[in-house]
């Protein structure tokens, strides 16, 4: 029972932090926010449309109006001529807005509610459903959240030049071919796809936490990416499972306990390293 | 009808309540649309969404502190954790390598999460005091009463004056910081106020929109606003009055459907208004843009075709013979439909005269035609003997500065080259008698 729910918490934390990683790197930190916010109207229009959660509309929803949003940023500022960080403010309210509207409105048809949105049902994961595999009966969930860790890692590992490249040297990337929009994209789907799906666990706003906390905690220890990446899964696992138990502790919502201990070890690791740098880095000596 | 008594009812004031509610929402939509101008003047629209995350576990603090919804602790909690983000964000961004944007996402998202860790220990505890506090999420602007009025209502007041009061230093702070250091202001100081009257401002307007949404409240008047104006006290005036209707507007929903948050209501008003500037602002907007543009697409191709015919009647020694489309192709690489077009606006403008499928320049035209040629060949003169520019390398810039050219600078070109009468390649220079 308490294995499934951590499961669930670390298959987020995971597939949330291989992807925070790009993110951070790419400065798109706040872009990954404002399309974890917008997928909402997405959502629950694919709800109204008699999905449940995991279905391909809610997917295909939530692909749109993450694609839809990444577009409105560009265009606002582009075309529209608005302050960029303005535009990232202006487009994620409004959808959000417009996603908790849906919610209110159709409340009675729709099985969302406005804590769901806020910080999902990760608890519930234990009693749901299931599918018998060799013997196991393992819940939809984390079904669907392990196909979309295989698919991120399958992007990771497959597309990890064009990622890598794209994500340090566009100017050179695009130089040799590699189509830097296309994988800009591709990032931005894998976003929205994966938010989604930790929708239900986590909701739309805490995914964030977990998205950049652990990614972020892992670039104050390194500088090679391959590093980042798995220290971020270490934070984001350890993470999940100390959150759980935190929760149990005091009573509180586990997905929110858990993006909570996420912000401990990031304020625990800033702090060794200042120190770190503080007392016991190497004197500055003047090159002569 | 029945909407429509409500709108009735909501706008006559007729009820104390609906009083409180609508005079209360415009002093906070006011005084968050001014603070978020110079938010969005500095460039911190973002750290403001981060402030407004981080108030919730302010506000859950102040009320286990308590026990109370007393908004004088809700309001203390959540002021010392909105600015407890800001100087997070600012030790993070200056003591590591981490960037802006992943120092704000993180604080907004842990705080926010703390928030939600701390709501739900307090609606799990059972304190019967605690129903009403999610309203914080998403704002329920029709619970106001008249000891809230007073409370927000004041406070909103005060960040208000305190905005007029230090207007000439947050105008340097927004616009010439270097200035502003020069002539010794304490920035530090200055800096610290506006960050406070920030934080107060988004503390109190989460009554109406919400933490969620606060972020809107701040910036959308203000990025609004931008499209109508150039001048800060204009901006500030029209953002606070797109603040107030949105909140009139969200007020009344909020007042009119039990169960509606007013939040969201409000953005999308806000949403609307700013999308509706962004297309059709006079100076600033989508379409004054395109309509610009195509006016200068316009006029170059008109240029362009009394200089092919200029081109013509020089080789040829007649500026008023016939000519066909396909004359005027084999001179210059037009696109036959654009040239079709260009060549039929000037007929309307009598520069040239239709004649079954030929076109003859008038006098008005040669005229035109003869300016043109003539810029662009004092021009090509200038870039050789000012810039030293290299032959082969004048004519493009001649080509594009030609379409340029105010009758002003024409004169000034022709005096500082004293009135050349041949360009580089012996080509005559045409003056208007």
């Amino acid at each position: 029972m308490d294995l499934v729910i951590i499961i669930t918490a670390c298959l987020v934390a995971v597939t949330s932090s291989i992807i925070g990683c790009f993110l951070i790197l790419r400065k798109m930190a706040m872009v990954g926010d404002a399309i974890s916010h917008s997928v909402l109207p997405g959502i629950v229009i694919a709800f109204m449309l008699g999905g449940t959660l995991g279905s391909w509309y809610l997917l295909l929803g939530a692909a749109a109006f993450g694609i839809l949003t990444t577009f409105l940023i560009e265009f606002f500022n582009k075309r529209g001529g608005m302050q960029h960080d303005a535009t990232i403010g202006v487009v994620f309210t409004s959808l959000f807005a417009l996603g908790i509207i849906l919610v209110t409105v159709y409340a009675r048809d729709v099985d969302i509610d406005q804590d769901c949105v806020l910080y999902g049902e990760l608890d519930h994961v234990a009693f749901e459903e299931g599918k018998n595999i060799f013997g196991l009966l393992i819940p939809y969930t984390i079904l669907r959240l392990s196909v979309m860790l295989l698919c991120v890692l399958a992007l990771v590992v497959f597309g990890y030049r064009g990622l890598f490249l794209t994500t340090f040297d566009p100017a050179y990337a695009a130089t040799i071919g590699i189509s830097v929009m296309a994988w800009h994209y591709i990032l931005m789907a894998a976003v929205s796809l994966s938010t989604v799906l930790s929708f239900g666990s986590v909701g739309a706003i805490l995914v964030v936490a977990f998205l950049i906390t652990p990614p972020a905690t892992a670039y104050l220890l390194s500088d090679k990416l391959k590093q980042m990446i798995l220290l971020s899964l270490v934070f984001g696992v350890s993470g999940s499972v100390v959150g759980y138990y935190f929760a149990a502790a005091i009573d509180g919502a586990t997905s929110a306990a858990i993006a909570s201990v996420l912000g401990a070890q990031f304020i625990v690791v800033f702090a060794f390293k200042a120190v770190q740098k503080k007392y016991f880095s190497a004197p500055n000596i003047p090159v002569v | 009808m029945t909407a429509f008594q409500n709108i009735i009812d909501f706008l006559s004031l007729k009820e104390a309540n609906v009083r409180y509610v609508v005079l209360g929402t415009i002093l906070l939509s006011v005084a968050s649309s001014v603070i978020g101008c110079f938010a969005l003047l500095r460039k911190r629209a973002l750290i403001v969404d981060s402030i407004s995350h981080s108030i919730l576990p302010g506000v859950c603090i102040g009320f286990m502190v308590s026990g109370t919804k007393d908004p004088f602790f809700l309001l203390a909690g959540a002021m010392l954790t909105g600015w407890l983000s800001i100087y997070f964000i600012d030790i993070i961004t200056r003591y590591s390598k981490i960037k802006a944007d992943t120092a704000i996402g993180l604080n907004l998202s842990v705080f926010f999460a703390v928030g939600i860790l701390l709501l739900t220990v307090i609606q799990n505890s059972g304190n019967p005091n605690q129903s009403g506090l999610s309203d914080f999420l998403f704002g329920k602007a029709a619970t106001m009463v008249l000891a809230d009025l007073y409370v927000f209502g004041g406070m909103a007041l005060f960040v208000i004056s305190g905005v007029a009061l230090f207007y000439k230093q947050f105008v340097l702070l927004s616009f010439d910081l270097h200035f502003a250091k020069t002539i010794g202001l304490n920035i530090k100081f200055y800096e610290f106020i506006l960050s406070i009257l920030t934080v107060m401002a988004v503390a109190i307007g989460i009554q109406t929109v919400g933490v969620v949404l606060m972020a809107a409240m701040l910036i959308t008047p203000a990025a609004t606003a931008r499209y109508w104006t150039d001048n800060l006290r204009k901006m500030l005036v029209i953002a606070a009055v797109i603040g107030a209707l949105s909140g009139i507007v969200g007020a009344f929903i909020s007042y009119s459907y039990e169960n509606m948050p007013t939040g969201p209501w409000i953005v999308i008003v806000f949403s609307l208004i700013a999308m509706l500037s962004m297309i059709f602002s006079p100076k600033k907007g989508i379409v004054a843009k395109w309509m610009r543009q195509r006016r200068n697409a316009h006029k170059m191709m008109e240029d362009n075709i009394l200089k092919a015919f200029y081109h013509l009647g020089e080789k040829e020694g007649d500026f008023f013979k016939k000519r066909t489309v396909e004359d005027l192709m084999g001179l210059r690489k037009f696109e036959r439909n654009k040239l079709l077009n260009g060549l039929k606006w000037l007929s309307a403008e009598n520069t040239i005269v239709h004649i079954n499928n030929t076109y003859v320049l008038s006098k008005r035209g040669k005229a035109t035609g003869a300016r043109i040629v003539k810029i662009h060949r004092l021009w090509e003169l200038y870039l050789k003997k000012y810039l030293r520019v290299a032959d082969d390398h004048v004519h493009d810039d001649a080509e594009t500065i030609e379409h340029i050219i105010t009758p002003e600078l024409e004169i000034q070109l022709e005096k500082l080259l004293d009135y050349p009468t041949e360009d580089q390649h012996n080509q005559k220079i045409p003056y208007s008698k």
